[in-house]
């Protein structure tokens, strides 16, 4: 049997990741993708938890976060085409109109 | 085995997370988000969540990866067209993370003495269902008008703006 803290290391890493490649790359849809990669690393915690714990909440958690997820990608990625078509590029360097 | 298992997992669901974040092409990326997205779904296996497995390679896999390649191929995004990055911003980022990750370890040890429950089949479909159709009604329906509206949102942003004419407007 695996013991839990495994599956915590496991999620730390993958939330890091998440950061590290929104910080690092300039380019939206990677930005996107790396955001996807931070809710999977809380999924799979959660599930882990439910898991142990004997409990079904964090299943449905889950679920909600998938719906929630699928409903952010949807909208994010009509955005990023507005942008594209405005800008020309999905550089996020360029949108800085509201920086200062 | 099953420890072995999950080494296997864990090394393929982080070395394509890496992936993700270094390869230069989108396309790739997206290749390799559906790669780790795979592997997490054999982590729910582990853990006897076998419905919410098939549901997360049919949603991400299956939908919102194929809405990613959608939208790169509509961009035409597949050429490298990331400018040059300062060196400052890739070290700063990566001593962020790094900060991060050292908190976040920090802050989950001591979890080691959790024991385990005796296992059950809490993650069939039969008892998911029973609990989201009782405890969870009320964010179930909830969760019904969000995607309605994400989808009337993203109709709304995606199509043209003069809605008459069929070209696409592009402004300069």
């Amino acid at each position: 049997m695996i013991p839990i803290d495994y599956y915590l290391w496991l999620s730390a890493a993958l939330f890091t990741i998440g950061v590290f490649g929104v910080l690092f790359r300039r380019n939206a849809i990677i930005i996107f993708m790396c955001i996807e990669l931070m809710l999977n690393a809380v999924n799979l915690i959660m599930v882990a938890f439910s898991n142990y714990l004997n409990d079904a909440a964090g299943q449905v958690f889950v679920f909600f976060i998938m719906a929630v997820a699928a409903a952010e990608v949807a909208v994010g990625l009509a955005i990023l085409i507005v942008m594209y078509r405005n800008t020309q590029t999905t550089d996020i360097n360029v949108l800085n109109r509201l920086k200062w | 085995m099953t420890l072995n298992l999950f080494y296997f997992l864990s090394f393929v669901a982080i070395f394509s997370a890496l992936l993700v974040v270094f390869s230069k092409s989108p396309v790739y990326s997206v290749l390799y988000l559906i790669i780790t997205f795979f592997s997490i779904a054999g982590h729910y296996v582990i853990l006897n969540a076998q419905f919410l497995a098939i549901v997360h390679i049919i949603v991400y896999a299956g939908a919102i990866m194929v809405l990613f390649l959608y939208v790169i191929m509509l961009l035409n995004l597949n050429k490298e067209s990331e400018p040059h990055k300062s060196n400052l911003i890739k070290f700063a980022a990566a001593i962020c993370s790094g900060l991060l990750m050292i908190v976040l370890v920090g802050s989950l040890k001591g979890t080691e003495m959790l024991v385990q429950q005796a296992p059950s089949d809490i993650g069939l479909v039969k008892n998911l269902g029973k609990v989201l159709f009782t405890d969870f009604l009320l964010p179930f329906e909830i969760a019904s008008i969000l995607l309605l509206a994400a989808m009337v949102g993203a109709v709304m942003l995606g199509k043209s703006e003069k809605s008459g004419d069929n070209k696409i407007n592009v402004k300069q």
